[in-house]
């Protein structure tokens, strides 16, 4: 039998054990997410260009887009949703625009639902991949090519990437400040164009 | 086989404890603090009781009647969260202190110090959740379950409080769980085998491990959700790579087995009364050990049947619904040993044995509803309906509750020395039982029929039927003070109890010592047969 404060101590290690496994789900989630692909998450490097087209096969891919609360950039794809081949490789527009009154750099960080088409989904070039810069006022182009791989399974016939803006610096969530810029009303948060 | 005993009731017994307020701010007295913890708990019970009551009074009728969505929303966050920690959680905590070193031949808990501790902190954190409802913008309105984003982005500004608060109440079950894991495992009498403990004991023990081994995940959660809020970390926030969805599997690993912590110690009470009323020894007794164990272990790995609906592939859903209905094996095997406990004994059917019996058919009934929603393709219609409401509220209400109720009344006469009013007991009984089944039947119903929970106004043809349940959740309400009118009645003037009121009882407490219980008890151990 263990005394009372050896055995306390045993116990406090396996509370301060769980606190941290706790903390330890945030990247085991992550490892386990991606070994498995099934939580939406894209490669973030370029994929190799598309070999082989399927053309019996069509399936829709949908864009949708979101700016955080308070961030007074509008950010969004060019069409809404479009119609391709497995194999078959695209590119669609996506438009941001800076509407504070200062420079700032933002992330769009990729999320691809169903989950398990995350791994399908290939990019052979994205903007997403690098930080964008942007000035006051600026507007800028951002061009995505991708395919849908052929392997995409059976059973899914529509994919939709979503893209959710991350202020990295000079973008600070600071909804006074960009008040003088706001000429043209509310910037809508879904932006879609 | 009532014990005579010369023992004298008087209550010269305290003559070692300070007297007034300061006795019971400084008391490292099992007892004292045992009692403290039920008294408290009794009072959140009542709190988030009349948050429940406005729930059902904006519910009577379609439409926005009384408060504002927002309010709403208030009432069923803080209603879930007081009872939860403030009412099951510190009545469990409170009837592990005044019986377990009594059970198990013990002077008193292990860490005494640390006991008076785990529960001054308490008040402290209800008041701290209670005060978060004052704040400009209102207190937690994201549900009891504080999902991301609502508990991050969308929060009120009092989140902070809400935050510290759940601190403070883990902190203090922690606490609570180590005295009891350490008492336990130290201070049993001589002879006192661990295959020989009462099974409240043994239950106790278990969910002792449950709490350590979940309560500081919970604590990350939350502080996750703080950082998330308002330091600039992105755990859950897809724009900063974090992942919304992360939040549920965090808070589910914990939630899940928390909704073991709050039955299991219910099962060792249930095996402490049907026994004696029955006049049987308790049917399979290492059996009842084994499927605590397994109900504790397989805890662990069913929380994601709590999230069918966030898009999970199907091969998980698949293993969490089969892990799930697996639980039902060992909790069976409680329900038949309970049952063939009855089996051919001599029952007799006081206010504990009725709120035990209640207890056995009620709990079943959440049971099976909770089977119900453990099967994938189904859960999709029920997921966030009443149909989920009036299940937890089986388990919980009929469960939990029910169970501490019946404990209440089988351990009152030890605890205070005075009989309690049989005829009361049964009024309350019969009040309880009818009104909690008007209360919450229906809303199965309700559920199956797609009335969403969490919601303040309903679809015309939810109505009737909220009406009646609304009626029984006022009747159930107003028939929880005939047990505190009861209780009072009891303390001040009831019959002098004997040591053992109860035929069949058994155990240290019924067989070694007087009633009320000394204030310092088992200052040697007693002998074990």
């Amino acid at each position: 039998m263990l005394g009372h404060r050896r055995l306390v101590v045993r116990l406090l290690l396996v509370v301060v054990a769980m606190f941290g496994f706790g903390y330890a789900l945030v990247p085991l989630y992550d490892v386990f997410c991606k070994v498995t692909g099934i939580n939406g998450k894209t490669a973030k490097t370029a994929s190799e260009v598309s070999m082989a087209t399927d053309e019996q096969r069509i399936v829709t891919v949908e864009f949708i887009s979101y700016v955080p609360q308070g961030l007074n950039w509008k950010f969004g794809p060019k069409v809404n949703r479009v119609k391709v081949h497995p194999g078959e490789t695209l590119q669609v527009d996506f438009s941001a625009s800076n509407f504070t009154a200062r420079r700032g750099t933002v992330q769009a960080v990729p999320s691809v639902s169903p989950g398990l088409a995350a791994n399908h989904l290939k990019k052979v070039s994205c903007f997403c991949f690098e930080q964008q810069t942007l000035a006051p006022g600026e507007q800028q182009d951002m061009p995505l090519f991708f395919y849908v791989a052929p392997e995409l399974p059976e059973d899914i016939n529509t994919l939709t990437l979503a893209y959710t803006l991350f202020a990295v610096e000079g973008a600070e969530l600071n909804e006074s400040e960009t008040a003088q810029t706001r000429a043209d009303g509310e910037v809508s948060n879904d932006a879609a164009l | 086989m009532s014990t005579i005993s010369d023992v004298h009731s008087d209550h010269e017994e305290h003559h070692h404890a300070p007297r007034g307020l300061m006795r019971w701010v400084l008391t490292t007295n099992h007892k004292d603090i045992g009692s403290m913890y039920l008294w408290f708990s009794f009072a959140m019970f009542i709190v988030g009781g009349a948050m429940a009551m406005i729930i059902r009074a904006e519910l009577f009728q379609p439409g926005l009647q009384l408060v504002e969505p927002n309010f709403f929303n208030q009432m069923t966050t803080v209603h879930g969260l007081i009872m939860v920690f403030g009412a099951v959680m510190p009545a469990f905590t409170g009837l592990a202190n005044w019986l377990v070193p009594m059970m198990i031949g013990a002077p008193d808990m292990a860490l005494p110090r640390m006991n008076n501790w785990s529960f001054w902190i308490l008040p402290f954190a209800f008041s701290i959740l209670l005060a978060s409802l004052f704040m400009e913008g209102g207190g937690p309105n994201f549900g009891w379950t504080f999902y991301a984003p609502l508990s991050t982005k969308y929060s009120p500004d009092s989140t902070a409080l809400f935050v510290f608060a759940i601190h403070i109440m883990g902190i203090s079950s922690i606490m609570g769980a180590i005295n009891v894991i350490v008492t336990i495992m130290n201070l049993r009498a001589p002879g006192m085998t661990y295959m020989k403990l009462p099974l409240f004991v043994w239950t106790w023990f278990i969910t002792a491990f449950l709490l350590i081994a979940v309560m500081p995940v919970l604590a990350g959660a939350v502080t996750m959700v703080l950082t998330d809020k308002y330091f600039g970390t992105s755990f859950f926030d897809a724009a900063g790579g974090g992942d919304p969805v992360l939040f549920q599997h965090i808070f589910w690993f914990f939630g899940h087995p928390e909704v073991y912590i709050m039955i299991l110690p219910s099962f060792g009470i249930i095996s402490a009364i049907v026994p004696a009323f029955s006049r049987k020894p308790l049917f399979g007794y290492s059996s009842m050990v084994y499927a605590t164990a397994s109900i504790a272990g397989l805890s662990f790995v069913v929380w994601a049947h709590h999230m069918f609906t966030t898009g999970m592939p199907v091969e998980a859903e698949l293993f969490f619904m089969f892990c799930t209905m697996l639980i039902s094996v060992p909790t069976g095997v409680k329900v038949f040993n309970w049952v063939a406990t009855m089996w051919k004994g001599s029952l007799t059917f006081e206010t504990p044995m009725l709120f035990a019996i209640a207890f056995i058919v009620l709990f079943t009934i959440g049971g099976f509803s909770g089977l119900m929603l453990a099967i994938t393709p189904v859960d999709f219609q029920y997921h966030d309906t009443y149909f989920v409401v009036a299940h937890f509220h089986y388990v919980l209400v009929t469960g939990a509750i029910f169970s501490i109720m019946a404990a209440a009344y089988y351990w009152l006469p030890k605890w205070s020395g005075r009989m309690y009013d049989e005829g009361l007991g049964r009024l309350h009984f019969w009040c309880s039982l009818v009104s909690v089944n008007v209360l919450f039947f229906p809303m199965h119903f309700l559920g199956l029929g797609g009335m969403p929970r969490r919601i303040p106004d309903y679809a015309l043809q939810f109505a009737d039927v909220n009406a009646i349940v609304s009626i029984g959740g006022f009747a159930f309400g107003l028939s929880q003070f005939i047990f505190l009118y009861l209780v009072i009645k009891c303390i001040r003037s009831g019959e002098p109890a004997p040591a053992k009121p109860w035929e069949g009882a058994e155990g240290l407490e019924w067989d070694n010592l007087p009633s009320p219980a000394p204030y310092h008890s088992f200052t040697t151990p007693p002998e074990i047969k």
